[in-house]
């Protein structure tokens, strides 16, 4: 491999040759809100980073003539992985809530399955844009209040009415840092969109 | 090789890597689960050649963009490259990427019960 000398092993664990259908599940907020930690405290593989970029086409004018000219926006975002049985996979994606990167969305992340807005009770603005948003492309969330130690407590009451929560949308506690409580949060948004599917079931 | 992040300030690189072509064949999803086929041979473009080598055991379209230090759309290109070689095959998420349709119940029971399994 080359003269770098900084570049480390791949330490890939792969996935099992039985592997048939990857699921996505996606995790929005705001900065620093704890979207990484979440991940990784439920992921099998440390969290991966990777990029997509946005090429935007233009034409401008220099001495030589017409020239396109292209500018590009890159939106960074990490995922970890879960390995639900022999032929199922679900990717989880720590996903910044800002405005570019809702140009990408449906590049990105059509045909996931649910989000979770991850909330910091004392950045509580940074979660309006998310919900709007995940509304707006009619991806069912579901909100995760992340208690940081020195926040005041509101309770999840006060919290839904702040974010102007409909009623029908689950709302749990987690401490992003606990396995057990991001598997939680996972669970809470699988039962709802178990919910979801039945009733729409009911209906054909 | 050096394994630098690519420097997207410098989109030279990726237009390199891609033959110039920006269009992705959008059929492979984040999370299209991608095998080679075969390993790499001499000659090969080395971005083709890492993939062929990620690839021996099932790896996601992200897991490879990831690996790779590329963005997602120059991977989809490189893929389209090697699907029509017949050098990979793709298995593709079981759900339509269609924004409004919901994943049905069975599907959503197998999730829940590989989470409380965890
Ligand atoms: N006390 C406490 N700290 C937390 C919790 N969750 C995350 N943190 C810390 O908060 C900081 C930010 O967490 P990240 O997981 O990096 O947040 P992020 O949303 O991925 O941040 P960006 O990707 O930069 O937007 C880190 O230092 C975490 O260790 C929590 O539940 N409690
Ligand atoms: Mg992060």
């Amino acid at each position: 491999m080359g003269s770098a000398t900084s570049e480390l092993p791949s330490h890939r664990t792969p996935l099992n040759d039985t592997a048939e259908t990857g699921l996505k599940i996606v995790v929005v907020g705001g900065f620093g809100v704890g979207k990484t930690t979440l991940v990784r405290s439920v992921s099998e593989i440390r969290p991966l980073n990777t990029e997509e970029v946005m090429t935007q086409a233009s034409v401008g004018v220099d001495e030589n003539g017409a020239v396109a000219t292209k500018t590009t926006t890159t939106v960074a975002f990490d995922f970890g992985r879960i390995s639900l049985n022999d032929s199922m996979v679900l990717y989880l994606f720590g996903a910044p809530g800002q405005e570019r990167f809702w140009f990408l969305w449906d590049r990105l992340f059509s045909g996931t399955l649910g989000a979770v807005v991850l909330v910091d009770t004392r950045r509580m603005d940074d979660s309006w844009y998310a919900i709007d948003r995940l509304e707006h492309h009619r991806t069912p969330f579901v909100v995760a209040v992340n208690r940081f130690d020195d926040g005041v407590r509101h309770s999840l009451d006060e919290i839904r009415q702040a974010l102007a929560l409909p009623a029908h949308v689950p709302m749990v506690d987690c401490d992003a840092r606990s396995r057990q409580s991001g598997k939680d949060v996972l669970i809470t948004l699988v039962n709802h969109l178990h919910d979801l599917a039945i009733a729409q079931e009911a209906t054909l | 090789m050096t394994r630098k992040p690519v420097d997207t300030g410098d989109p030279d690189r990726l237009y390199t890597i891609t033959g110039g072509r920006s269009r992705a064949d959008d059929s492979f999803d984040l999370v299209t689960l991608i095998v080679s086929e075969s390993g790499p041979v001499p000659g090969m473009q080395s971005e083709h050649a890492r993939i062929l080598e990620l690839c021996r055991h099932p790896a996601a379209v992200v897991e490879i963009a990831a690996e790779l230090g590329l963005p997602v759309t120059v991977v989809r290109i490189l893929l389209g490259d090697l699907l029509d070689m017949g050098r990979i095959t793709a298995r593709h998420p079981r759900a339509a990427p269609s924004v409004a349709a919901m994943p049905d119940s069975a599907l959503l029971q197998e999730v829940l019960h590989g989470l409380r399994n965890l």
